[in-house]
């Protein structure tokens, strides 16, 4: 269908004079835009559209009987979003465990994710090792594999007696019952020095309507699977980037700075580290933004359990919407979240174009006079 | 690149290579290497492992590969007591349509923004670039909206259609076609050939490394996806593959345990991913050893 259209242009003939004053490019402009319209008619329609639609639901109280799209759908304004923000209540209880959730597994996946993508392609870029090809493979296969699949495996490696607790047996350590464990990380290392019940200040009191110690709580025992799981998929991806980097940085640099006495460390610190910076910055960003949009994995492993300590904002949207028919939560938590994704890539860019540019600068300052 | 980048390197290599200190180095970059290795491979053989166990076998030893006694029971029930054969068939089918629909459609597009002069094509390349920016996860309920809309929610055209096209792949396409020279489609140009003759006869046929790229990353990217089954369709006929294991483990079977069945639905299910990420890897070491060689 599409190619019949798009031959027309081609081979019906136009007036002839016009054509040749247009020339070999006369009908670009139309041959350009037929080449592109099957593009924008799809992501028109099931991208831009249904953000403009999903903003309008937002804004209601549409339950997903009939269509949202009539006057019989009462409009409430931003009382969707102040449900997430200001009210005190369930919604927004869950909404801020759920930012709270997200913050600590953001926290622990984007910087462990890349100093291991780093480390692990800097090993594969060895060039005293062999077989290294194999290891690239392997590091990056489970990158491919689909979320679902590999979220079962896990289920199965992370059961009350399953593989994982059966290697910390062997270690002599009783494992958790992973998926059933809401208990967080950080209120287990207060116990761990004696601080077992919560000082009052903390419990009296704190922002968005989450005492101080629930906001201190740490990810949950069960969220740490989770991110061991996310940890374990993403960063061979990572090292695919990192290694092309780290094969465009020259060799010759490298052994210069060698001869110049350097050590492993500074030669990693002050030659390759600065080259790959462009590569860091991308896999910060892309790890940011991927791990606040943690879903298939949730869905499959816990569910936002237990306790809702597993509960994510792009779940909790989707929970609030399929689950309680309450659409319009549902969209305004999207939106937040689209927010939160679109502010922080800004963000980052900006503290890296900044720190990046002088620091660049002061490397070649001091280098190339030293070197020449 | 890498056999590029080794050769000048090698007698500074062999240099360093002596001495105790740099046999040190290597036996530590094994071991490395090593540990890694069966972290991340590990997995998959414990699963492939326990597919092939009796439950009670694979609920007391889930660390052990070794199936003891073996059984495809496991496997039996996959086909005989789920909908398995179906999901499969829907993937298959879901796979190919947007494999196909996004490899047209991508380098379409992706021609016109790279060699075609048309007004709006600056302005179009930005949207691409904002579009990719779109975190796909926050746009759950809205294609669920204008799938309902347009009246394509629980369809088939709904699971395909939505995805027939997509931001990055438009990207990639652009980013090769400009890295083609101009001078090849300008004599076809001249001899006549009409702009869609040009890229289907003289274009396209170049751009192979980047059609197969697109080609991969497509059906990896469909047949892994998730999320936008999940709000395209409700009836268990339409499930895919990921849509049915997520049943399976979360949904109407319960979380009852039957791990050998659960293990070996998604080793099934990510073979063709597996199969193709073999041939992917050649395909790349191949174009590496090609490239070095001309240099």
């Amino acid at each position: 269908m599409a190619t019949e259209a798009l031959r027309a242009p081609a081979t019906t003939p136009v007036r002839p004079p016009r054509r040749r004053r247009g020339g070999v490019r006369g009908n670009e402009n139309v041959a350009g835009w037929l080449f592109v319209a099957p593009v924008i008619v799809i992501l028109g329609l099931f991208l831009l559209l249904p953000i403009l639609m999903a903003l309008w639901v937002s804004l209601t109280d549409w339950n997903g009987q009939g269509s949202p799209f009539t006057g019989d759908v009462p409009f409430v304004g931003g009382k969707n979003y102040s449900r997430l923000f200001t009210e005190d209540g369930l919604d927004r209880r869950d909404f801020m465990t759920s930012i709270r959730n997200n913050m600590y597994y953001v926290g622990i996946v984007v910087p462990v994710q890349t100093v291991l993508a780093l480390g692990l392609a800097l090993v594969v870029n060895n060039r005293m090792l062999k077989g290294k090809g194999f290891f690239r493979s392997a590091f990056y296969f489970p990158s491919v594999t689909s979320s679902v699949a590999i979220s079962v495996v896990f289920l199965f490696l992370f059961a009350n007696s399953g593989a994982v607790n059966k290697l910390l047996g062997l270690l002599g350590v009783d494992g958790p019952e992973w998926f059933a464990d809401s208990r967080g990380v950080l209120h287990l290392l207060f116990g761990a020095v004696g601080v077992d019940t919560p000082p009052g200040a903390l419990t009296s009191g704190g922002p968005f309507g989450l005492t101080w110690w629930d906001w201190l709580a740490g990810p949950s025992v069960a969220m740490v699977s989770i991110i061991s799981l996310v940890i374990w998929t993403t960063s061979g991806t990572f090292m695919l980037m990192f290694l092309a980097a780290l094969q465009n940085v020259p060799v010759a640099l490298d052994e210069a700075s060698t001869l110049d006495g350097a050590s492993r460390w500074q030669r990693f610190r002050h030659v390759t580290l600065p080259l790959i910076k462009p590569t860091t910055f991308l896999v910060l960003t892309l790890g940011l933004i991927g791990s606040w949009q943690v879903f298939d994995q949730v869905y499959v492993m816990s569910q936002g359990d237990p306790a809702k300590t597993t509960l994510t904002p792009a779940y909790l949207s989707y929970r609030t919407a399929f689950r309680d028919f309450d659409y319009g939560a549902g969209a305004a938590i999207s939106f937040v979240l689209f927010l939160i994704i679109i502010l922080l890539t800004l963000l980052q860019r900006r503290v890296m174009a900044d720190r990046d540019e002088p620091r660049r600068a002061r490397w070649w300052r001091r280098r190339v006079p030293e070197g020449s | 690149m890498a056999v590029l980048t080794d050769r000048p390197a090698a007698p500074v290599a062999r240099r360093a290579d002596r001495g105790p200190r740099a046999r040190v180095n290597r036996i530590l970059g094994y071991a490395v290497l090593i540990a890694f290795g069966l972290v991340f491979l590990y997995p998959f053989v414990i699963q492939l492992g326990n597919s092939l166990k009796t439950e009670p076998d694979a609920a007391a030893n889930p660390l052990s590969p070794i199936p003891d006694p073996l059984t495809l029971a496991g496997f039996e029930r996959i086909f005989a007591g789920t909908n398995f054969p179906l999901w499969l068939g829907n993937s298959l089918l879901v796979t190919v349509l947007v494999t196909l629909g996004r490899v047209f459609f991508d380098s379409l597009a992706g021609y016109a923004l790279a060699r075609l002069r048309f007004r709006g094509r600056a302005g179009l390349f930005a949207a691409v670039i904002a579009v990719m920016a779109v975190p796909g996860v926050v746009l759950l309920i809205p294609k669920f909206l204008v799938l309902k809309q347009l009246g394509l929610y629980d369809s088939y055209a709904g699971l395909v259609v939505p995805l027939l096209a997509d931001a990055a792949g438009v990207f990639i396409m652009k980013q090769f076609f400009e890295s083609v020279p101009v001078s090849v489609e300008e004599a076809a140009r001249i001899d006549g050939a009409g702009v869609f003759r040009t890229f289907w006869s003289v274009v396209l046929p170049m751009a192979r490394p980047a059609l197969i790229t697109l080609t991969i990353l497509s059906f990896q990217g469909s047949w892994n996806e998730f999320p936008h089954s999940l709000v395209s369709v409700q009836d268990p006929d339409l499930f895919t593959l990921p849509r049915g294991l997520a049943d399976l483990v979360s949904g109407s079977l319960g979380k009852g345990t039957q791990y050998p069945l659960k293990l070996g639905a998604a080793l099934l299910a990510t073979i063709p991913v597996a199969v193709l990420f073999v041939i992917f890897q050649r395909y790349f070491v191949r174009g590496a050893n090609e490239g070095a060689d001309k240099g």
